[in-house]
């Protein structure tokens, strides 16, 4: 069996052109099958098509393998181009530019560049200490969790392409806003003093040039690591906008996170911050507040609030940032979040 | 013998990376002495930014994610 095994494994880093093309069209071809596919399933249940049970199966059976075929192909592309952007190119493409465009790139960059939240602060000094600017650096901080292809990979497939679009809009926008205020408060004093004192580095670059086939490793890597912690989460929530397929809406959330409400926005980026969990994780949660009739802008200021700052993250940073410096982030972010929300509640 | 030493703050990939060079040393009979780095002023003093990193004797060949298992076999038949 492992002989058998062992050569199919090897083969996509041997003809990396030829795996990436047959791969691509037999995602597509699963693609266009899933709608007839589940219809298919559904008749073949003894459950009436045109009830309310049968529409939330249908649902159900579409929008898993949907979502998570979305979620493998994307994950496996970004982990691809991840390879391109190591922290340490970034750092070098960053250090020595002056604010402004460098904060538009620095939040640009945060999409592309492989993060995971236990080396933000790893990263924060490397930053600070090539001589990244402080604003800078921090518009990469927050540009860098928020902002990323598993947030919108999900909200594309479950709310359509324009939702996706305006997170990534104000979620730049925040990134780069927030990163740039932080730079105008001159605040490079509230940075605990043994960073301040560590010798500046030139930013060196690694170069490590990787072959296509190694960058398909990196690819299935990501798909392992990303894919395989976030599929439960995902259930969780098509199974619940299922639920609601199904069954009429009911609006009891209009009530108090309607439009009209105008505390809603800031409760919800209240409530957001103690909360950690990753994009994937939020996702049912804002499935289920969107269906019984919450206000969009105060739900993506709710995941924004959740996923961009977190109470843990702070506690780690407070390693290398004094309080004062914590708390003009967690401010001007916390800001630059509301204001989504309002906007987004007046626009739509 | 070589010194192995694996630059991380304590998250799980860093426990993972020590666990998984542990089995390929064993598994190839090579004798090594790994040693957890996990002071964050230590771990820049490496010029490392992505965690977990890996040092052997003194020199930094690997940084941010879990190392493949090829990548270590390699290090470990370095000489």
């Amino acid at each position: 069996m492992s002989a058998l095994v062992a050569p199919l494994r090897r083969w996509p880093g041997q003809q990396p052109f030829l795996f990436l093309l047959l791969a691509a069209a037999a995602w597509f071809g699963l693609y266009q099958t899933l709608m007839p596919a589940s219809e298919a399933l559904v008749a073949a249940l003894p459950v009436e098509r045109d009830s309310h049970f049968g529409g939330a199966l249908q649902f159900f059976f579409y929008d898993t393998p949907k979502v998570l075929l979305l979620l493998t192909g994307i994950v496996f592309v970004m982990g691809m181009i991840n390879s391109y952007f190591t922290p340490e190119r970034t750092r070098a493409m960053l250090a020595g530019r002056t604010e402004g465009v460098a904060n538009v790139m620095a939040a640009s960059l945060g999409i592309v560049t492989p993060f995971c939240s236990c080396s933000a602060v790893p990263l924060f000094i490397g930053f600070v200490q090539a001589g990244v600017p402080l604003g800078v650096t921090f518009s990469f901080l927050i540009s860098a969790p928020m902002v990323n292809e598993v947030a919108l990979t999900l909200l594309f497939a479950m709310f359509g392409w324009k939702v996706a679009f305006l997170y990534l809009g104000l979620g730049l926008s925040v990134a780069i806003v927030s990163g740039w205020v932080i730079g105008r408060l001159k605040m490079e004093a509230y940075l605990e003093d043994w960073v301040r004192n560590m010798p500046h580095t030139a930013a060196a670059v690694r170069e490590d040039r990787l072959s296509l086939g190694e960058r398909l490793d990196a690819g299935f890597a990501s798909v392992r690591e990303i894919v395989g912690k976030v599929w439960p989460y995902i259930l969780g929530g098509i199974a619940i906008g299922a639920g609601i397929h199904g069954f009429v809406p009911a609006d009891f959330m209009a009530s108090f996170m309607g439009k009209d409400v105008w505390w809603a926005v800031p409760l919800a980026v209240v409530i957001g911050v103690p909360m950690y969990t990753n994009a994937a994780g939020v996702i049912p949660i804002v499935q289920a507040l969107l269906a019984k009739g919450a206000a969009l802008g105060t739900v993506l200021a709710f995941m924004m609030s959740v996923i961009a700052l977190s109470l843990p993250e702070m506690i780690i940073l407070r390693k290398v940032l004094k309080i004062r410096l914590i708390a003009t982030f967690v401010g001007v972010v916390a800001t630059g979040i509301l204001i989504v929300g309002y906007v987004f509640n007046a626009v739509l | 013998m070589k010194e192995i030493k694996v630059l991380g703050t304590g998250c799980a990939n860093c426990r993972t990376t020590i666990a998984l060079i542990e089995q390929v040393a064993q598994a190839n009979g090579v004798a090594v002495a790994l040693q957890k780095v996990e002071e964050l002023r230590d771990i820049m003093g490496y010029g490392v930014m992505s965690t977990p990193g890996v040092v052997i004797d003194g020199k930094v060949v690997h940084a941010g994610g879990v190392p493949s298992r090829d990548k270590i076999e390699q290090w470990l038949a370095a000489a």
